[in-house]
């Protein structure tokens, strides 16, 4: 367990009867945080979730919250608290019970109770809100009754389990940059479960990738999306061309790779330890690709190929380019500007080209 | 509604569940008729309104206490077997446990089995422990016949809520008895309401458990049937019957209507 790790999960593995939910995951989570668990359905995420919330205990392997082993901690002694999916707000109270619901340990006075309470409606801007039954709100309005729910325990950490997935796209931005806020604000580590991969990239610190119960991999949004570390993680965030490659040759940190469709390419390895003959796969996001009706100056690395389709999305366009030797056409993303690619005339022959630094260069997996 | 094929109105089935109502509830309806009948035959043309059968009723101590004894057996019935049943209930739609399929089959098995078998049963098995027979026999008796009741009205109550409402009150802070007394209780409590007032309606009409397991004391349905050998007393039960079925209809017209949302599946949140 590292030092400043606020939560430490080591080597958790969970099963449900012969099925492996789980597979040896190993977090450090810091202090403040805003971590995100990011995977499609079935992938692990809410498992872990929910053993960070006690209602699942790891088969195997410890989490630590704040230094404390929690294996043998019932969720109401967890100092942490979780919002549901569907929120789970209390049918048969109304919304101001259902905020001091947690409070009756703490046997404040009553005057005191109302104040937080007060204060907690206050900070999900419901002010007027209180005295309303929970059948009496809109989806937006119950998230943020859990979420007061909960953090009117000042807990020191904050689970939240797919939190925006019921609310339409509108209100889930919304209440996206409002929860940002809201963390920054309250200060607490969050650990944010999502399928969503623009979610995770828009609001997290941190994001850990899952699939089949285990991390792929574990990065800033950044690093994510510019560096991903496999194939399965580079097609799951965002959309990525994949050329097969091989290497050809490896001279300290410079690399050459022989690659289908592009041609003989040279770049920087990075950390990554490639040899000569490897096979290799090289990618491409879509937006780092320039798609030109001249070939560009001799200097830039460039491919002539057909522009086969192309898609008109208001502030930026698609365009599919078929090259020789590939099936699949290559996705190119342009902003729509005044000088802009005339989309309307398809089959006509284009030059792509890019800048060495934007290949991301992966093991053949 | 009217337009979609499913729901469209069908004139045959209207007039099947009119004879079916008729056919079942109108020789019923023949009890009250006769109790105001001012004769002791049963038998047309009535021949006249009166109310002294029911005078005659009030006056009756053998009455009262047979009342009172089914009364007794009830409401201790109602109260136990709602309490198991919400136990059962719960554990029947909150856990996955090895032979549930099974458990739950043999907790509904009183329903079809012939009552008389563990009318038998019952009396041997006592008699063989040599356990005198009293009304706590009968209430153990009608425990049996109304567990299935009650677990049958409570289990629609447990399905129907979102288990993460409890874990919400866990991760909230509550322990188990916490959360039951906060959370699951007022989230099942029509349903506490409906097996409560099913149950003792059961009870309180059950004749055969009643006949095989009670000792000196009848309960109504025992001290009706001893008086139908005498002829004299005839109209007398009439009335009593006749309180008995509005008595039972009522409590189970309540019952239902409290608990009306169970049917749906879920309690209604949005």
């Amino acid at each position: 367990m590292s030092s400043d790790a606020f939560i430490s999960i080591q080597n958790v593995d969970k099963y449900f009867g012969k099925f492996q939910a789980i597979d040896n995951v190993s977090i450090d989570i810091g202090h403040g945080e805003f971590f995100s668990l990011l995977g499609s359905s079935g992938c692990g995420k809410t498992t872990l979730l929910r053993m960070l919330a006690g209602f699942e205990n790891p088969s195997s392997g410890e989490i630590y919250i704040d230094g404390q082993p929690m294996s043998e901690v019932p969720p109401h002694y967890r100092p942490v608290n979780m919002v549901f999916q569907n929120y789970a707000i209390f049918p048969h109270l109304n919304v101001r019970d259902n905020i001091a619901y947690g409070l009756r340990r703490q046997k404040l006075p009553k005057a005191k109770r109302n104040e937080m309470v007060d204060e907690m409606l206050a900070l999900i801007k419901l002010p007027e809100y209180g005295d309303r039954k929970a059948n009496e709100l809109s989806g937006g309005q119950r998230q943020r009754i859990a979420l007061a729910r909960s953090l009117i325990l000042q807990p020191k950490v904050l689970l939240l389990d797919e939190p925006l997935g019921a609310l339409d796209k509108q209100l889930r931005e919304q209440m996206q940059l409002e929860l940002r806020q809201l963390q920054r604000t309250v200060g607490i580590t969050f650990v944010f479960v999502t399928h969503d991969q623009e979610e995770a990239l828009t609001l997290s610190d941190r994001i850990a990738v899952m699939s089949r119960g285990r991390v792929l991999q574990l990065d800033t949004p950044t690093g994510l999306y510019e560096r991903p570390g496999s194939r399965d993680v580079a097609s799951f965030i965002g959309t990525m061309n994949f050329f097969e490659g091989k290497v050809s040759k490896v001279e300290g940190t410079k690399i050459s790779v022989d690659a289908e469709g592009l041609g003989a390419l040279h770049g920087d390895r990075g950390e990554r330890a490639f040899a000569e003959g490897d096979r290799i796969q090289v990618a491409i996001r879509p937006e780092k690709l320039e798609l030109t009706e001249q070939q560009p100056n001799g200097a830039t690395a460039s491919v002539k190929g057909t522009l086969k389709h192309s898609a008109y999305l208001g502030e930026r366009s698609h365009f599919f380019v078929e090259l020789d030797g590939m099936e699949k056409p290559v996705a190119v993303s342009a902003q729509n500007k005044l000088d802009a690619i005339s989309v309307t005339d398809d089959s006509r022959p284009v030059w792509l080209s890019w800048s060495p630094e934007s290949l991301v260069l992966l093991g053949a997996d | 509604m009217s337009d979609s094929y499913i729901r469209k109105k069908s004139r045959p089935l209207q007039v099947y569940a009119i004879i079916f109502i008729i056919v079942l509830y109108v020789p019923v309806l023949f009890i009250p008729l006769f109790s105001f009948n001012d004769s002791i035959y049963v038998r047309f043309p009535l021949e006249g309104f009166t109310l002294k059968w029911y005078g005659e009723l009030f006056q009756r101590e053998p009455v009262w206490n047979a009342l009172m004894n089914s009364v007794k057996v009830g409401l201790s019935v109602s109260v136990i077997s709602t309490l198991f049943g919400i136990f059962a209930a719960k554990a029947i739609a909150r856990y996955r446990f090895p032979g549930r399929g099974p458990l739950v089959g043999f907790i509904m098995l009183p329903l079809v089995v012939p009552l008389i078998i563990f009318g038998v049963a019952l009396l041997v098995l006592l008699s063989r422990l040599g356990i005198p027979l009293s009304l706590w026999t009968v209430g153990l008796g009608h425990l049996i016949v109304c567990m299935p009741f009650s677990i049958a009205t409570l289990l629609p109550r447990f399905e129907g809520f979102d288990p993460a409402l409890e874990e919400a009150s866990a991760d909230l802070g509550e322990n188990a008895l916490w959360t039951f007394w906060r959370i699951t209780l007022p989230m099942i409590f029509p349903g506490v309401i409906a097996s409560l007032m099913l149950t003792f309606t059961v009870s309180f009409d059950e004749f055969i458990m009643a006949f095989f397991l009670n000792g000196t004391q009848p309960t109504l349905p025992i001290y009706i049937w001893g008086q139908l050998r005498f002829p004299q007393e005839f109209p007398a039960v009439l009335a009593l019957s006749s309180f008995v079925i509005a008595a039972s209809f009522l409590i189970v017209f309540i019952g239902l209507w409290i608990n009306r949302g169970a049917h749906a599946g879920t309690i209604k949140v949005d």
